[in-house]
């Protein structure tokens, strides 16, 4: 092999990722005075928080009553009870300062007539624990997302922060079971990095790109969930896969859940109003995994539209082309480009697509890493952070809710910063690993980058995606899910058959797809395992052969590690069904209807 | 004498490119003629063509290259991400206009699709171009909130809907670039002049009414090489993939600094 130079930076903290939770790490971390440097495979306005419509969820009672604790609810009912209800409390009594904090950024929210933040109604959300609709998710337009993450980036403008654009983190630096820092590549130079910080804090998203047809971008491909497993650390509730009610037909863009929360409606081939049937009270707005669900059984039973009777109709026409074009200017925008639909004429093609991860890396509320440890099921990996989508919290549980993801962003965000300001000390000193913490990582990019097995990283990756569609889907039972666990494992074996064409090192993005790619395939393995492995039915897992919920079996989280041979082995941590203490009370099981 | 022409290697030639025709059986082809430029390699750059069957890929031109890199040419290089026109990543020249390969339809236009990287920007590598100094002039115009007074502590600053609906354009901006480097005040003097999109982004901040910076904003844009470097070619306008106005916004800044509006 090839020696490689390792470049070398030293620094307090370390954020992998530049999205809404990275970026809000890196501006607290900037703030309080820790040198930090964020690095990031793409620049970080393109992160895919830009892609975030409806808006972030906060009890603010702009638009009628509203209490931080019926989102508590709401939270903990949306998870199917796997949420972990201390940190569903922290993030929902975070919620309205978090929000107001944006605004204070400069993030343009739109208004009410009095000029405060306009909030709509989202799936799941109510008040008075189920009773009426809530109008509780801050929205600016149809692009919160874009609107967030453009201010974040500003205001780590303003903090000087640092960052490492188009450097792409391969793997963690670990030596004695803590975290040193990671290895990166510079993708403009070819070059190799290595950064050293006292914390690293992994916020790169999740890992749409395991599935065909996913709302989320090329770029969504779990790197730091790959970089934990590859650590020998483990990940979490890997089989909760949300997947989006309504994603374009053929295309699989986005299309907002807040289309239905400012009244859009879904309709069959009878042109009948569904989700009356499944969700009597929400109706449209019941959650996505029960939505997805319900769609997905009219497609089963012949209610499908089209010419394959293979997708549904999203209704907009109704609300009249001055809300629609106020409230949902991007999508007109996106269904006309993708759908060639005019909304406020006609509906919108639309279909159940893979939208988000409620799995991760185990954290606690500080966003501290957890593995186990001696009996231990709560036990701090030293020096490794994760926030954001790679994380989990677990807030979400079994399935989130819209609008909560960029609430868990910005609250965790900030959280981990926090964290880190409290136990470091700038400036003190950072173990500097010794070579053999990186030996493996080299090798492993030196044998990708020379790969000359017989298949490109595109046939590989589009085995897998078809695998994980048809075989990890919003209905699973375990003759299917054990095929596709085959089919995956042979997938991964066949990622030593790989080929890489490009031998150059300047923005080699057929190595980095490869790279990308391994992070993929693993967390694939783990995801249909975790889901082959939990015998019951809940939130965005609905076993066929076990239509049930099993509390007495299975409120636990799954804990799942791979080795380098595709096997997978689990272990499970309690659900923490209690609350922070004093100011709720904890919301016991109990049967989950919309 | 003054040098016009491009240095002989930074040219390309279209007889040096590689031709790579579509697959037997194809049944709607349609040509794409791509930039390609290698750095490590002494080569000038060159232009290759890929045959595509339109029928065997979606509708995009991002479509198209994925579907090259997949399965014709693994080191073609070009940035993407979103694939629906939000994250900016994809903006390259396509039959000579500033797009995002993400949200133009091959269909738009019959005949070959020539794809070259965004104009006038160093080449790192095939469609990517350098855009550190483009992203150092956006943060020249120091793009976030500036106040004096501190906000409410614990609610919202307020702002009426006709004040938002002034910043909910320009705020939409996605630094795709498309404006800005199809510009050519900016071709000739993008050292010295920011171009559309910071000017967007200083006009983002100026009409926000919670902003208290806009005399300091507008001060910076007084010199010789700013706004009056804007000869109305209105380029931008018509690159722009969101379909906002940065000429307007130029305007409206002309106007402010001429003290005929408030």
């Amino acid at each position: 092999m090839k020696a490689y130079e390792l470049i070398d930076h030293e620094c307090d903290v370390i954020v992998v990722g530049a999205g809404g939770a990275g970026l809000r790490a890196t501006m607290g971390l900037a703030e309080a005075g820790l040198e930090t440097a964020c690095i990031t495979k793409v620049f970080p306005t393109r992160s895919h928080t830009v892609a975030a419509q409806g808006g972030i969820s906060a009890a603010l009672s702009n638009m009628g009553e509203d209490d931080w604790r019926f989102h508590f609810y709401d939270t903990i009912k949306g998870s199917d009870w796997l949420g972990d209800q201390d940190a569903i409390e922290f993030m929902c009594r975070e919620a309205a300062a978090a929000v107001i904090e944006l605004e204070h950024f400069g993030l343009p929210f739109s208004r009410t007539e009095d000029g405060r933040i306009y909030q709509r109604p989202f799936g799941g959300m109510t008040t008075h624990y189920g009773k009426g609709i809530a109008q509780r998710t801050c929205a600016a337009a149809d692009r919160t997302g874009h609107a967030m993450l453009h201010t974040l980036y500003q205001q780590c403008l303003k903090h000087n922060a640092k960052f490492f654009i188009e450097y792409f983190a391969m793997d963690l630096i670990m030596e004695q079971g803590e975290c040193r820092g990671v290895l990166a590549l510079d993708m403009a130079t070819g070059t190799l990095h290595r950064f050293i910080g006292q914390a690293t804090i992994l916020a790169t998203g999740g890992y749409g790109r395991t599935y065909f047809s996913c709302t989320s971008a090329h770029t969504c491909t779990g790197d730091g969930g790959g970089m934990a497993l590859r650590a020998g650390l483990p990940l979490q509730d890997m089989e909760f896969v949300q997947f989006h009610p309504t994603g374009i037909y053929g295309a699989g863009c986005l299309i907002t859940e807040g289309a239905r929360g400012e009244g859009g409606i879904l309709r069959n081939s009878n042109g009948e109003r569904f989700m009356e049937r499944y969700a009597p009270n929400a109706k449209d707005l019941a959650s996505r995994d029960v939505v997805s669900r319900a769609m997905t059984i009219e497609i089963r039973e012949g209610r499908g539209v089209g010419a394959d009777r293979d997708h549904l109709l999203l209704h907009l026409e109704h609300l009249g082309p001055d809300v629609i074009h106020k409230r949902l200017p991007g999508i007109v925008e996106t269904a006309m480009i993708f759908a060639g639909v005019d909304v406020t004429r006609a509906p919108i093609p639309v279909l159940p697509t893979v939208h988000y991860n409620m799995g991760g890396i185990p954290c606690n509320l500080h966003g501290e890493a957890l593995t186990v440890r001696d009996g231990d099921p709560e036990a701090v990996v030293p020096g490794l952070m994760a926030v954001g989508e790679a994380a989990c919290v677990s807030v979400h549980g079994a399935n989130r809710l819209g609008s909560n993801s960029l609430l868990d962003l910005v609250v965790f965000g900030r959280a981990a910063a926090t964290r880190c300001a409290t136990l470091l000390r700038p400036g003190s000193s950072r173990t500097k690993p010794a070579a053999a913490a990186t030996a493996a990582a080299v090798e492993r990019f030196d044998r990708v980058r020379y790969a000359s097995g017989s298949r490109p990283t595109a046939a590989i990756r589009d085995e897998m995606q078809r695998a994980m569609q048809k075989d990890a889907s919003v209905f699973r039972n375990g003759t299917i899910l054990a095929n596709g666990c085959k089919r995956l494992r042979q997938t991964f074996a066949g990622f030593a058959d790989l080929r890489t064409s490009d031998r150059s090192l300047i923005f080699n993005t057929d190595l980095v797809e490869a790279l990308e790619l391994d992070n993929l395939l693993r967390q694939a393995l783990v995801t249909i395992h975790s889901a082959m492995n939990r015998t019951e039915s809940r939130g965005a897992h609905a076993r066929e052969d076990y239509p049930e919920r099993d509390d007495v079996a299975w409120l636990k989280h799954t804990l799942a590690w791979v080795d380098d041979q595709g096997g997978v082995r689990f272990d499970y941590r309690p659900v923490h069904l209690q609350t922070l203490g004093g100011d709720v009370e904890s919301i016991p099981p109990r049967a989950r209807t919309y | 004498m003054v040098q016009f022409r491009l240095p002989e290697n930074s040219r390309y030639s279209s007889r040096a490119g590689h031709h790579y025709p579509a697959l037997p059986g194809a049944t709607r082809v349609r040509r794409f003629k791509i930039y390609r430029w290698n750095p490590d390699s002494s080569d000038p750059p060159r232009v290759d063509t890929f045959d595509v069957d339109l029928d065997r890929c979606g509708p995009m031109v991002l479509d198209a290259l994925i579907k090259i890199k997949n399965e014709v040419d693994p080191t073609l290089a070009f940035r993407r991400s979103c694939r629906e026109g939000i994250c900016g990543s994809c903006a390259m020249n396509i039959d000579g206009l500033n797009r995002l390969a993400c949200t133009r339809p091959v269909a738009e236009r019959d005949g070959d699709v020539r794809i070259f990287p965004l104009p006038h920007l160093a080449v790192i590598k095939d469609l990517v171009p350098d855009l550190t100094h483009f992203y150092e002039q956006y943060a020249a115009v120091r793009p976030w909130l500036q106040t004096r007074e501190p906000a409410p502590p614990d609610r919202e600053r307020l702002q009426a809907p006709a004040e938002q609906e002034r910043v909910d354009r320009p705020s939409a901006c996605i630094l795709c670039a498309c404006c800005s480097t199809g510009c050519p005040s900016y071709w000739w003097n993008s050292d010295r002049y920011l171009g559309p999109a910071a000017f967007l982004a200083a006009y983002r901040w100026i009409v926000d009414t919670r902003d208290q910076a806009g005399r300091e904003r507008l001060g910076q844009l007084q010199d010789a090489f700013q706004l009056y470097r804007c000869h109305t070619i209105l380029n931008c306008v018509e690159a722009c993939p969101k379909d906002l106005n940065p000429a307007r916004a130029i305007a409206e800044l002309r106007r402010r600094l001429a003290g005929l509006s408030d």
